[in-house]
């Protein structure tokens, strides 16, 4: 019985009375902004396979807090992620730096194209220079269609 | 006792295989039509054994007999039934003989649908299925058995990860396994081809429905771990290009490719040793898919090194098949046929050309899923390969292909004329560009991804108009009811499925774009507000569950001032290991989603809360169910009912030849 009139009570006065607006979690909003537009590129270094932005583990809390100095600090983007990849190496940023390890990872993908477009080319030469095409006559296409008819009659 | 039945049902089912993956393909071979006969009972025998085995352990699981050590590290007294029968898959060795089930499923439907087959064919599909099945049960039987047990006993078993005790648990890894094994009906089809050298247009036309309705299971499956990724992890995400998403999206790339390359193969005879590889290529990534999931690389290169007798396994039977079927491909491919001639510019062409970018985009997602994994193996550094690196290569690769998608089912076969194209195709590429440039500066925010999502979606749907209405054109019918149900099914189940991808990268497109988030500090009573919607925290209360424990918040969503619904995120905390999920809350829409997710708790009552606010998110399952549905709708079209009705002569020959006029 108490507890439903405390509800009551709660439901009313959590009207236009009490209703304040949720602040948000973070102090300053236009720095969450940047956190979180370099913490999706950002790896949880103990999870499984998580971005910075989404992982919920203590460890990713305090490397979150971290970045969020260094953007009190006026570091930009560069330089924060400079920081983060000398302390915890290329296994922190989702998109690998280009160097002479990751070259083949960048370029595969335009090369793979690249290879598929000529074979196709080179293939669709070769073939129309090999195949002869024969035109169909009208009398095969009866013929085709009288067989057609009887194929049906015997199965 | 049962499990030892379960176990020796195994070991009955790898000696039936061994028969089955010998004789019927020795007869086929030499022509001894009581040896190929074997395969029909075998393959049938073989589904019931592994059936056999996995009701066993259905029912280890169901009794909670913790004296068999798989169950007792997956399940737990306190685990609902559902879950406990869904345990069965949740972890390798389970795994394992689910995909030996299915195989065994496709095998008995093999058995049940190919009367119309010739006997030689039918025992060399049956025969390699039986091959691939040895790999499986040996594999079981040697380094994964899931029936061994633990003495003594365990009291108490050590629980499913909770993060896979979810309703999408029951359903998904079926489903996947449902479209990855699948590909093994294609790939017998086109091994048995090899072997018999009779690869011709009806092998295409008998493997088109199997290799559609495994697309589309796969379809399925996907967009359903993908759903449920999306409301399990809690952080709202639908995709993260996770190597076990992209283990599963490998093979539906190659998939989907092999259903456009054999509708070739099938109509105009040609492309044959190109359909013949991409179907050895489908399910070998199916194959190297289980690889990477269940061999452990995917944790760490040095997990795999320190127990590497199943990784070694499943390596060297990935060699042998991949390899023995390729070898067997560089011997017996050169010698088939080329099919008719077709230009450049044809719907063979528009169709080859946009396979090429399919198996590319395939290519790139491999080399992000293997590249960090050879450079740690090699001591050359650890790097992460992430979504930033995969949108940056796949979107480029994939908006061409659209591209194409849209010219390519208007293109005629053999040649077609760019002009006359363009001519036709001149207001769908003036309405889709307008309305891309258009549509998002109205909506507020443009940028140039968004134009180029919405400019791939609409043109998909205005050349699917222009296309049906042409094609409504050229049939016969007295008036347009009549006109539409003459247009065959095949060309409907492309339709549908082409606006699928439509429906898909609208959601895809709008929710990058618009999608709104709040990370909020939430005392009882209080508001937040995200898009039009208002969000009222009106406290969280503690809630027991049957093996956890939670705080539900609840939240009352309010729009205009008037209530809309009201929403119940959890932090639950699963007693057995001690470990907290988040479930967030949901409020579905066809066009926005409201997601809520439940952070910490802070001081007095107050929680730290994830708010979503996601437009047109559930276009992108729907999208895929969309696809999916048009491949339903394709192989029910009227000539694969005629051709596994043939046997029967129920309908009279001449009604069946005059209807084939008009098709």
């Amino acid at each position: 019985m108490n507890i439903h009139w405390i509800l009551l009570i709660v439901l009313f006065l959590s009207g236009p009375v009490w209703a304040g607006e949720a602040r948000p979690l973070a102090d300053d909003p236009v720095a969450e902004q940047r956190l979180k537009h370099l913490a999706v590129e950002l790896r949880c270094l103990v999870c499984q396979n998580q971005t910075l932005a989404d992982s919920n583990a203590p460890l990713a809390e305090d490397l979150r807090r971290e970045v969020r100095e260094m953007i009190a600090k006026n570091m930009n983007d560069q330089e924060i992620i400079e920081f983060l990849t000398a302390r915890y190496g290329d296994f922190v940023l989702y998109r690998p730096p280009l160097k002479a390890t990751t070259t083949l990872l960048w370029v595969g993908p335009f090369v793979l194209v690249i290879v598929g477009a000529t074979a196709l080319v080179v293939t669709l030469r070769r073939r129309a220079a090999k195949v002869v095409d024969v035109p169909v006559t009208e009398d095969e296409h009866r013929r085709v269609e009288q067989l057609l008819a009887d194929g049906g009659k015997r199965s | 006792m049962i499990p030892e039945i379960g176990h020796f049902a195994l070991i009955l089912a790898l000696c039936v295989a061994v028969v089955q993956g010998i004789l019927p393909i020795y007869g086929a071979a030499v022509g001894n039509s009581a040896l190929m006969a074997v395969a029909k009972p075998a393959a049938r025998g073989q589904f019931l054994l592994v059936l056999t085995a996995f009701g066993c352990l259905a029912y280890a699981f169901a009794d909670r007999d913790f004296s068999v050590l798989y169950v007792a590290a997956t399940s737990n007294s306190q685990l609902p039934l559902h879950y406990r029968l869904a345990a069965i898959w949740g972890a390798h060795e389970g795994s394992l003989l689910l995909w030996t089930l299915i195989l065994t499923i496709w095998m008995f439907a093999v058995t049940l649908f190919s009367a119309h087959l010739p006997e030689s064919t039918r025992s060399r599909i049956l025969g390699v299925m039986g091959l691939v099945s040895i790999g499986f049960l040996l594999f079981m039987l040697t380094v994964s058995n899931p029936f061994e047990r633990l003495i003594p006993a365990a009291a108490e078993g050590r629980d499913l990860n909770p993060l896979l005790q979810d309703p999408g648990m029951v359903i998904h890894p079926p489903m996947l396994y449902m479209g990855y094994v699948g590909f093994s009906v294609a790939f017998a089809f086109a091994i048995a081809a090899l072997l018999g050298g009779n690869l011709d247009a009806a092998w295409a036309r008998w493997s088109r429905p199997w290799t559609t309705v495994a697309w589309c299971f796969l379809t399925v499956g996907i967009a359903m771990g993908s759903g449920w990724a999306y409301y399990e992890l809690g952080w709202g995400g639908w995709w993260f290009w996770d190597p076990v998403e992209n283990a599963s999206f490998m093979p539906w790339l190659a998939g989907t490719a092999l259903v456009h390359s054999l509708a070739v193969t099938d109509k105009r005879g040609g492309f044959k040793v190109w359909t013949v590889l991409l179907a050895i290529m489908a399910f070998s990534l199916s194959l190297l898919g289980t690889f990477l999931v269940r061999s452990g690389v995917l944790t760490s290169v040095h997990a795999f090194a320190t127990d590497p007798k199943r990784g070694m396994f499943i390596l060297v039977f990935l060699a042998i098949v991949i390899g023995g079927s390729l070898a067997l491909y560089a011997w017996r491919a050169p010698r088939v046929g080329l099919g008719g001639s077709f230009a450049s510019v044809s719907r063979e062409g528009m169709l080859l050309a946009n396979n090429v970018l399919l198996v590319a985009a395939m290519g790139s997602v491999l080399l992000g899923t293997l590249y960090p994994l050879f450079l740690d193996a090699l001591d050359l550094g650890k790097i992460s390969v992430g979504p930033p690196y995969f949108d940056s290569v796949f979107v480029p690769l994939m908006a061409p292909a659209i591209f194409l998608m849209g010219i390519g089912p208007l293109a005629q076969w053999k040649k077609a004329s760019v002009p006359d194209l363009a001519k036709r195709l001149r207001w769908a590429f003036g309405v889709s560009v307008v309305t891309a440039i258009t549509l998002p500066i109205v909506m507020g925010n443009w940028t140039p991804l968004l134009s180029l999502g919405l400019l791939l979606a609409i043109w998909i749907l205005t050349t699917g108009v222009v296309s049906l209405r042409e094609r409504l054109a050229h049939v016969a019918g007295n008036n347009l009811m009549e006109r539409l149900a003459s247009v065959p099914r095949s060309y409907w189940g492309m339709q549908v499925a082409h606006c699928g991808i439509a429906v898909f990268i609208v959601g895809v497109t709008m929710v990058k774009g618009f999608e709104t988030e709040k990370d909020v500090r939430m005392n009882v009573g209080e508001t937040a507000t995200i898009g039009d919607y208002m969000f009222r925290f009106d406290g969280a209360q503690d809630v027991v569950g049957p093996n956890y424990t939670a705080a539900r918040g609840s939240f009352a969503v309010s729009r205009d001032g008037r209530e809309t619904t009201l929403l119940y995120p959890e932090k639950r905390r699963y007693t057995a290991q001690n470990q907290i999920m988040t479930e967030a809350a949901i409020d579905p829409g066809l066009l926005r989603d409201l997601y809520v997710s439940l952070g910490e708790p802070l001081d007095d009552g107050a929680w730290s809360v994830r708010l979503y606010h996601k437009p047109f998110v559930d276009w992108i399952w729907g999208g895929c169910f969309i696809m999916a549905f048009g491949g339903v709708i394709a192989i029910s079209d009227r000539r694969y009912r005629i051709a596994w009705r043939r046997q029967e002569p129920a309908v009279p020959a001449p009604t069946r030849a005059a209807r084939r006029k008009v098709a």
